[in-house]
């Protein structure tokens, strides 16, 4: 109907006040108590409760109005565009990419390498202790994680829940050989990646013969037991307290960065002392980690075992009659991840100078499996993606202090992260239910790469 | 011919927990045959084709390929031996590409003659290499059939097991299929056991065939024979469009 301009049809715009309201009230619903009501202890010890009801209402318009707008504006919006776009007769896939589109991993990868420095350049020394550090190495360690996740999960199709054990051990092998044999670094990391496949192998043998739930159950066992032994275990690991004061990684063993010693960096290279250099050598550790996972990821794709994982992924039936032996395929699988996991974990203990099991819970483990999910299961490029928004974004939500205006100054961002988190990945798999970058790239090819018709290599959605 | 013994089933006796699915079926195949097994829905014919494969394993009796005993082998080892299997369901990689799933089908001992057998595969079924880029599991049912098919071969099998290679698919597909195994058959000498529905097609291929009923075999003989056999046509071919 010629009627149904951009301000909507008088029908849609009945839906979406219905809508709107509709979802004010599940969110009153929702929120009534976790919002609505705050418990606290008063001067004498006694738990008591008050109400909260400013900051519930402005959850609840929030919920209303944001489903008003989606479904009175934006989603006819959408449609407009998809059924115009559908009339001109350009299909989606032919389509011209931009050349950002088209160079997207060589800028990201070129972006990546002058970072500190840009970092360094416009907000100072001082500044870019939060860039590089919070945002750059804790980006990427993430990376690196869903990346050696993404084999066990990605590839292989054995769903793991208990990823972060991997992490856990490598992160503890440093910190405990180092600090009882004093190892360094450079040592410890290839041995903490090579402990951590061993407990893939560990964890690979009794998993055998499960699938899907049953398999994701036990691993998040084995995730489980790992962090409870670490807490009970207290003669070795100190348990809650974690272990602290843990060796810096050195610049190859030619430099140290601790402040104090004969032959530090700073001293060698005649700087003013700062953390900052420590941070930016520790990115670039951190960035060569992620670029050998990706390597090695994209090198084994292409090798009888990378295939045999992915068969292994789509049909354990077809695998085995065609020869592969199953069983030393996902331990195979396991250990690869669990080694990443492993490497990451040092990497990680050296950074922080401290390890505890608090660093180790199953939500770790749920956040990198979220990120693998979201990126779309098997693609680098879009896990990349994912942790850069997913972890990135929980970062800047610790700047926004311009929430503050809308919920109130007591308003604390950071402790709706999770929430925030969980909204994401739903508005995500909305728009994109197989994750950023949701269609696998094929790894062989007659004689040369064919221009290949997009409309075939890429998957049906369905 | 003289009949060299390819594939030996004897008194194999296959259980799904505590359901006996065959009650020691006896089954020979020899080199360069075109057998065929037929039966009704549920008698057993592809737990006879998977024992084979060595999943599940039989319980008891014993299948002997080419003189050796491989009813405990695990079954990889199996395929190793150049048993392959176009397997109910077709079973190819739905997210791989076409070229992929031949590369699949190729295993670890076969790639040095990769490139000379793909083209194989492709002018056997032309189809596929118009297709190979796409996707497995975007692909038709008749081509799924041919990539299932296909993806067996690239093992450079001695043995081609096909499970109901016409399920589903149009009589001039069906045709098309039965010819190329009848043409592996004759020009590379390959064997073939294959289950099958369409039991007037399958008798008219095939040098011998055997019946089953409930886990047991309850008839054999020469195609030619069990297409005359009043039993036969009563139970698999009347009613049929034959
Ligand atoms: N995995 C299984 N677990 C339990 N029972 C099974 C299993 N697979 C098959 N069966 C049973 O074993 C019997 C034989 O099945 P099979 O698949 O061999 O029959 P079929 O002759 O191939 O039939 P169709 O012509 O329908 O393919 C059936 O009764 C079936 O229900
Ligand atoms: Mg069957």
């Amino acid at each position: 109907m010629a009627a149904s301009t951009e301000t909507g049809h008088p029908n849609v715009l009945g839906k979406a006040v219905r809508e709107g309201v509709f979802a004010g009230v599940v969110a009153f619903l929702m929120f009534l108590l976790f919002v609505g009501i705050e418990t606290y202890q008063d001067i004498n010890n006694a738990l008591v409760w008050r109400t909260r009801w400013g900051l519930l209402a402005i959850f609840v318009l929030v919920a209303a109005v944001s489903r008003f707008l989606s479904v009175g504006f934006i989603k006819p919006h959408i449609d407009r565009r998809k059924l115009a776009k559908a009339k001109s007769g350009v299909l989606e896939i032919s389509e011209q990419k931009s050349f950002f589109h088209r160079h997207f991993l060589k800028i990201a990868l070129v972006f990546l390498l002058v970072y500190p420095f840009l970092s360094l350049l416009i907000v100072g020394k001082q500044g870019s202790l939060k860039y590089v550090d919070n945002f750059g190495i804790q980006i990427l360690i993430y990376v690196m994680l869903a990346w050696g996740l993404n084999i066990v999960v990605g590839l292989a199709g054995l769903l793991d829940l208990g990823y972060v054990a991997f992490y856990a051990v490598g992160a503890y092998s440093y910190a405990l050989l180092s600090s009882y044999f004093g190892f360094s670094f450079w040592l410890l990391l290839p041995m903490s990646g090579i402990l951590a496949a061993l407990w893939g192998i560990i964890l690979g043998f009794p998993v055998l013969r499960l699938r899907g739930d049953y398999l994701a159950i036990v691993t998040l066992a084995f995730g489980e037991i790992i962090r409870l032994v670490l807490i009970n275990w207290t003669d070795v690991t100190k348990g809650t307290f974690g272990i602290s004061g843990i060796a810096k990684a050195s610049f190859f063993g030619i430099w140290s960065f601790d402040t104090g010693s004969a032959n530090s960096f700073v001293k060698a290279w005649g700087l003013s002392a700062s953390s900052v250099y420590y941070k930016i050598f520790l990115f670039y550790v951190i960035l060569a980690l992620c670029m050998l996972t990706a390597y090695v990821t994209i090198r084994l794709r292409r090798m009888p075992i990378g295939r045999a994982w992915e068969a292994l992924r789509e049909d354990e039936i077809a695998c085995r009659s065609l020869g592969i032996n199953t069983v030393t395929t996902k331990l195979t699988a396991f250990a690869t991840g669990a080694m990443f996991g492993g490497f990451a974990g040092s990497f990680f203990a050296t950074r922080q100078g401290f390890v505890s099991p608090e660093s180790f819970v199953f939500l770790e483990s749920a956040v990198i499996l979220a990120i693998v999910v979201l990126g779309g299961m098997g693609s680098l490029t879009g896990i990349a993606i994912a942790a850069v928004v997913m972890v990135g974004g929980t970062e800047v939500l610790r700047e926004m202090s311009f929430l503050k205006v809308v919920f109130g100054p007591d308003f604390t961002p950071e402790l709706y992260r999770m929430l925030l988190f969980g909204l994401a990945m739903i508005i995500v798999m909305l728009f994109k239910p197989r994750g950023f970058v949701g269609s696998r790239e094929p790894t062989a090819f007659l004689k040369e790469r064919r221009a290949v018709s997009g409309s075939f290599t890429k998957e049906g959605h369905g | 011919m003289a009949a060299e013994s390819l594939l030996k089933v004897q008194a194999v006796e296959t259980y799904y927990g505590n359901i006996r699915a065959l009650a020691g079926v006896d089954v020979e195949v020899n080199k360069g045959e075109i057998v065929s097994l037929i039966g009704a829905n549920g008698a057993g014919k592809s737990t006879l084709m998977m024992t084979i494969c060595g999943s599940p394993q039989a319980r008891s009796g014993q299948v002997i390929f080419d003189g050796e005993d491989i009813t405990r082998l695990p079954t990889h080892l199996i395929a190793r031996r150049r048993i392959a299997q176009s397997p109910e369901g077709r079973r190819i990689f739905p997210r791989m590409t076409v070229y992929e799933n031949l590369q699949m089908g190729a295993g670890l001992d076969n790639l040095k003659y990769f490139n000379e057998d793909v083209e194989k595969i492709f002018t056997l079924f032309p189809r596929l290499k118009e297709r190979q880029t796409q996707r497995g599991g975007t692909l038709s049912g008749g081509e799924q059939q041919m990539l299932s098919i296909g993806r067996a071969l690239m093992a450079r099998p001695k043995l081609l097991l096909l499970d109901e290679p016409s399920l589903g698919l149009a009589p001039l597909i069906v045709k098309g299929i039965f010819e190329a195994i009848k043409k592996l058959n004759q020009e590379e000498g390959l064997t073939v056991f294959l289950v099958e529905q369409n039991a007037f097609a399958a008798l008219k291929l095939s040098d011998r065939a055997y019946v089953m009923v409930n886990g047991k075999v309850t008839m054999s003989g020469s195609g030619k024979e069990l297409l005359a056999n009043p039993e036969v046509r009563a139970a698999y071919l009347e009613g049929g469009r034959h």
